[in-house]
């Protein structure tokens, strides 16, 4: 029945690994919720740049505070800027109808948005923004196509141009220049510089993707921990299980 | 008669057992059950459904005090279940994991009656309340997966209650009638609620005695499909046959120890299974306006939705797909009287059977690959390939089974 249940899983996890996208290949991330640096780096982004529209409606600041190992007082004084207290969830004041109004479709709640679209998805929709003046906001995307998000990051990557053509982009293999940085496969490239570069840019973004794959599942830690004792429990006491089952079984013939 | 044993005896359990039969229910079923000695791995899913189904009645229990069936905090309450209750993600997961694992354990039992026989005379009953606790199950876990609603919870229901809408002529007032509203609504939420909590649980349980208790009556086959109870020693005790319990149930541990395993490792490490227990796009709260790019059912419906999509609709109505998918399980009923092969188990039967078991097991396994993956129609002729396969081991049984020669079975169990 292990057998039965690894076969599975190993059948599965290639299929599992692909998400949805807009056709273009996506940069690798892999999340590291013990790395509390960059999760407090992350948050400090998210509150500063993300929640003007997006909020984080399950996530409690007092849960990050703990989990982050950030005091409470420093939250309250540094990351929370409405009147929320920190027992609070992490919501924003942007009503919901003025914000469709805005953008064409409201703002989604990003609590979630890493277990939705995987880490990687939202590691490389923030690094793919590039000028496209016929868009409302002067921006486009190359993992979500058409966006109604603005490039809200601009001052910290500069502007980004494209180019390739959709088809190109879509079928072009991963090769990014050392010596231009063009990212993207080669499709990107800041034009105009923002206060970071782009390797500053990028670690940015990890840790704040970082951040929300920890919103989206902070119990992680815990599970995995919880999950070692359990299994090793189990190991050990597979074996007495057997014994006592040879014990009973030495007398049938 | 049961009643009128171990009366009269000192002591707390004999105060018992002169007002309730605890003794004689305890010595039928498990210390005075005799089960063939020669049970081998198939025989150890039976008891981890029942682990299971005790694992989704405790964990849904503690998930109702939380959970919240309105449209409106539903999905909020599932989000504060996995955060804000004490240990309530592992409940959660306990549970979502369970549900998989149902159906896991489920379909490799129901292929070891396949394999053995285990339905054939005496034992129709016990297939048939078996195949109406697979019916229950569905239904169950069907309801229960639009309970986060999710966007696959939401639109996973509406493709399979607009199934019933294909039904001639009173399919829409079917579908609305199940529903409850014109379409999936939060009236619908509330009433799946009402159904996956208590009524089907109380279907579950009842059905899962009687399965049970008629299989207690007959007595269990075994691998050799040799009927045990035909030769007894002087106290009328089956030579081959041993008490379930110690027997048994030291054995089933080990079982049970290894299944706890493999469940724990998908709990703790992979809860989502990579989309497949628990699926992406169920992280974003139902829309009723927005319909995702890709619906799939969860992966233990799948056969049965490659099916489905593989018929073709006549004169636009999918009733035709309805009809196969529903014939698919109804068939599983009359198995026990379309197996006329003289030997129960696989063991002793012609090469004939072997090989349609095989491709029924093939078939069925690359008709759940086909119903998770989008269909082209490359796959739409293997699934319609697969569907007659599938049908043709029920429908060509009565023939290939008479036809072939059989093996002689053993007197006694060979071990």
């Amino acid at each position: 029945m292990k057998k039965f249940f690894i076969a599975i899983m190993l059948v599965l996890a290639p299929v599992a690994a692909s998400a949805s996208t807009g056709g273009a290949p996506l940069d690798s991330m892999s999340p590291d919720h013990a790395n509390k640096e960059s999760l407090q780096r992350g948050m400090k982004t998210f509150v500063n740049y993300c929640m003007g529209c997006h909020s984080a409606n399950y996530q409690r600041y007092e849960r990050a505070a703990t989990d982050l190992g950030i005091p409470n007082e420093l939250v309250e004084e540094n990351l929370i800027f409405g009147d929320s207290k920190v027992g609070e969830q992490m919501t924003i004041a942007m009503p919901q109808t003025d914000a469709a109004a805005w953008f064409g479709t409201p703002p989604p709640d990003l609590t979630l948005e890493t277990r939705l679209r995987g880490e990687s998805w939202v590691y490389t929709y923030l690094r793919s923004f590039y000028k496209d003046p016929a868009r409302p906001w002067g921006v486009n995307n190359v993992v979500f196509p058409d966006v109604g998000m603005p490039n809200v990051l601009e001052g910290l990557q500069g502007l980004q141009v494209n180019h390739c053509t959709k088809e190109e982009m879509a079928h072009h293999e991963k090769t990014i220049d050392p010596l231009t940085g063009l990212q993207m496969g080669g499709c990107l490239s800041v034009a105009e510089k923002g206060s970071l570069s782009v390797e500053e840019f990028d670690k940015t973004i990890y840790d704040l993707v970082n951040f929300m794959s920890y919103m989206g599942n902070p119990v992680k830690l815990e599970s995995q921990a919880i999950g070692y004792k359990v299994l090793i429990f189990l190991f050990i006491f597979f074996f007495f299980a057997y014994a006592l089952k040879k014990e009973y079984w030495k007398d049938v013939h | 008669m049961a009643g009128a044993r171990n009366k009269g005896n000192p002591g707390f359990i004999g105060w018992i057992d002169d007002r309730f039969p605890l003794t004689a229910m305890w010595d039928d079923h498990l210390a005075k059950y005799y089960a063939p000695k020669n049970f081998n791995f198939w025989y150890f899913f039976g008891s981890l459904a029942l682990l299971v189904l005790v694992n989704q009645l405790l964990t849904g229990i503690w998930l109702t005090m939380s959970y919240n069936p309105t449209a409106e905090g539903a999905f909020a309450s599932v989000e504060y279940i996995m955060r804000d209750v004490d240990y309530g993600w592992l409940l959660r997961y306990m549970h979502s994991t369970g549900a998989s694992a149902f159906f896991a354990v489920v379909y490799l039992h129901m292929f070891r009656g396949l394999l053995y026989g285990s339905y054939r005379k005496p034992r129709e009953l016990v297939w048939i309340f078996g195949m109406t606790i697979y019916l229950a199950l569905m239904a169950e876990a069907f309801m229960g997966y639009l309970l986060p609603w999710g966007q696959m919870s939401y639109w996973g229901a509406q493709v399979i209650v607009s199934l019933f809408s294909a039904v001639p002529v009173i399919g829409p007032d079917l579908a609305e009638w199940i529903r409850g509203d014109y379409l999936i609504s939060g009236i619908t939420l509330n009433r799946f609620f009402s159904l996956h909590v208590v009524a089907l649980p109380i279907v579950l349980l009842g059905l899962v005695v009687m399965h049970i208790i008629a299989l207690h009556e007959v007595g269990s086959n075994n691998p050799d499909g040799v009927e045990i109870k035909e030769k007894k020693d002087e106290n009328g005790i089956p030579l081959d046959g041993i008490p379930f319990h110690p027997y048994y149930t030291v054995k089933d541990i080990v079982g049970v120890v290894v299944f706890l395993f493999v469940f724990c490792l998908i709990i703790f490490f992979f809860p989502e299974m990579g989309g497949y227990f628990i699926e992406q796009p169920n992280f974003e709260p139902a829309n009723p306006l927005k319909t995702p790019p890709h619906i799939a059912p969860v992966w233990y419906f799948t056969p049965f939705y490659a099916m489905l999509r593989a018929i073709p609709p006549i004169a636009a109505s999918q009733f035709p797909g309805v009809v196969v998918m529903g014939g698919a399980i109804a068939i599983l009923f009359v198995l026990p009287w379309l197996d006329r092969s003289p030997v129960k188990s696989m063991r002793y039967k012609g090469w004939m059977s072997k090989v349609w078991l095989v491709i029924f097991a093939i078939s069925f396994v690359i008709l759940g690959y086909l119903g998770v993956v989008a269909s082209s129609p490359g796959r739409t002729l293997v699934a319609q390939i697969c569907t007659a396969l599938y049908f043709a081991y029920f429908f060509l049984m009565p023939f290939y089974t008479r036809m072939e020669s059989t093996k002689p079975v053993p007197e006694r169990v060979t071990g």
